[in-house]
């Protein structure tokens, strides 16, 4: 899977999330959420009936 | 000359003061001595709690219920993420130096205080627990005690170095997703990473709340069943301890393999693992006789486990990535800081995938009560080593230590960590059980120690 173009998501998720951004950092952050995000397209693409529940139920 | 009693396990030390053969200042004593000879080698502690060791040392040695108490004269260690009353609970970070000291001390010491161990200090971490190897770029790293130019292990490095280096014979840490098993494999000592839930969180400080878990390490079997056993009870500080009657341990360790199915996992837990993490897990597997069973999907299992730890990471360091990013290790923060960032779309999907990998794991102990496998691919890499090579392909070290651990408190299952005393360097394995049966893994683990299949080997220090 090749890696998605991420430079300027990054740029603007930081800006909306008002987190910093030093250029020194981005390429290990984007090494970072391309790693995160192909973990997550695995678990993602995994077939699961629209029933299914998440871990975490809430009870009052 | 009093008798030494640096390698001695928790459960002797405890004889020994109730039977009035020493007292808990004169083990105390010992163990301060060798902490002061030994920890600017090991680096394992950041605290001693000299002072307050003494006077608690002196109030077991006069108790005239000395002779009751499973721990009496015990000294013992916690991963500076527990409170500690009159500390500030850094949780491995520059940041949290800032904070106020704690007030009060986390629960379960309280517990392990109340049966008669004594609190010597708090042990170094990766920071805020984000960690597969021990180092720290604060304090600096935790070193191996079987060869100090190795990583211990992490997150609870310093619980690895100080418990396997001698300095106590019992400490505590936290496991999100390998912490205590990491390592314990690298170190050569026993762990356990309870059920998700079965131990109070109460005043430590979190990573991943869905995914944090505390627990003991001890260089025997009998130590972490003591040490449990103390620890267990409901408390509502920590919002996901489960309401359960205690359930004592210690009595069944000797009731042995009779009735216990043994299976081991293939597939995934094979793939990668060295030649003598292999040859360790198949001679255990032998003499338990088990039988080969695949956990399905691991791999997504430890993908979502990655997911939802960078994500709620993410979360609880958000506002500290906002105003004080310059103060993180760079490495903790560019991860975090991706983690700020994945949609909460796939964090939801990773925690649907959960819920249906739960289900086809319980299903798997159906047909035995437990699983063994690897804790980590290879023994103890070097000091800042990058990059390792695991089935022909090269990884971050520090990402992928807990290759085989995550997949398994992923969904909270109990599991004790046994170290196989290899040379030059031990490694451990994982057995693991259902959820709320630490006793079956610990028989198991007790049988094996008893068979002298695994045992805590004592470094030349």
């Amino acid at each position: 899977m090749p890696s998605p173009p991420l430079d300027a998501f990054i740029e603007s998720a930081a800006a909306a999330l008002d987190l910093p951004l030093d250029p020194a950092w981005q390429a290990s952050i984007k090494a970072n959420l391309d790693v995160t995000l192909r973990h997550a397209a695995t678990v993602a693409e995994f077939p699961l009936p629209d029933e299914a529940e998440p871990a975490p139920v809430f009870r009052a | 000359m009093s008798k030494d009693f640096t390698w001695s396990t928790g459960s002797e030390i405890a004889a020994a003061v109730a039977a009035g053969e020493t007292t808990a200042l004169a083990v105390t004593e010992q163990l301060l001595a060798a902490i002061a000879a030994r920890n600017p080698t090991l680096n394992a502690f950041t605290a001693v709690t000299a002072e307050r060791a003494r006077a608690k040392a002196k109030a077991i040695d006069v108790s005239p219920d000395k002779s009751k108490l499973p721990l009496a004269g015990v000294p013992f260690a916690v991963k500076n993420l527990f409170d500690i009353e009159g500390i500030a609970t850094v949780a491995g970070s520059k940041i949290n130096r800032a904070h106020p000291p704690a007030r009060r001390d986390a629960e379960l010491i309280e517990r392990m205080e109340k049966a008669g161990a004594v609190l010597v200090g708090a042990l170094n971490m990766g920071e805020y627990a984000y960690d597969f190897t021990g180092e720290n770029v604060h304090d600096g790293p935790s070193r191996n005690p079987h060869d100090i130019t190795r990583m211990t292990g992490g997150s609870s490095g310093g619980s690895g170095g100080a418990v396997g280096g001698g300095l106590v014979p019992i400490a505590l840490g936290s496991d999100t997703n390998g912490s205590i098993r990491v390592p314990s494999s690298l170190c050569g000592i026993f762990g356990l990473k309870p059920t998700y839930g079965r131990l109070t969180r109460a005043r430590s400080f979190p990573f991943v709340g869905s995914l944090d878990h505390l627990g003991p390490f001890a260089r025997s079997v009998r130590d972490l069943a003591l040490s449990y056993d103390v620890m267990q009870g409901f408390d509502a500080d920590d919002a996901a301890c489960v309401d359960r009657p205690k359930e004592s341990v210690s009595p069944l360790l000797t009731r042995g393999l009779d009735g216990l199915r043994v299976a081991v996992a293939g597939g995934y837990f094979r793939k990668g693992a060295s030649p003598e993490v292999l040859s360790a897990l198949d001679g255990v597997a032998k003499a338990l006789k088990a039988r080969d069973v695949e956990i399905p999907q691991a791999a997504r299992a430890r993908a979502a486990a990655y997911v939802i730890t960078a994500t709620e990471g993410a979360a609880l360091h958000l506002d500290r990535l906002r105003k004080q990013a310059n103060d993180f290790d760079p490495a903790v923060r560019d991860r975090l800081i991706a983690g700020a960032m994945v949609p909460s779309t796939l964090v939801v999907k990773a925690q649907i995938f959960r819920r249906w990998y739960r289900e086809q794991v319980l299903a798997l102990f159906k047909d035995c009560d437990v699983i063994l496998a690897p804790s980590t691919p290879v023994t103890a890499p070097k000091l800042g080593q990058q990059i390792f090579t695991l089935d022909g392909v090269e990884m971050p070290v520090r990402a992928n230590m807990g290759l085989y651990t995550q997949p398994i408190s992923f969904i909270g299952l109990p599991v004790v960590a046994v170290p196989v005393a290899l040379k030059p360097l031990p490694i451990g394995l994982q057995i693991i059980a259902a959820p709320w049966r630490e006793e079956v893994a610990l028989r198991v683990a007790f049988a094996l120690e008893q068979m002298g299949a695994v045992s805590a080997p004592r470094p030349n220090l």
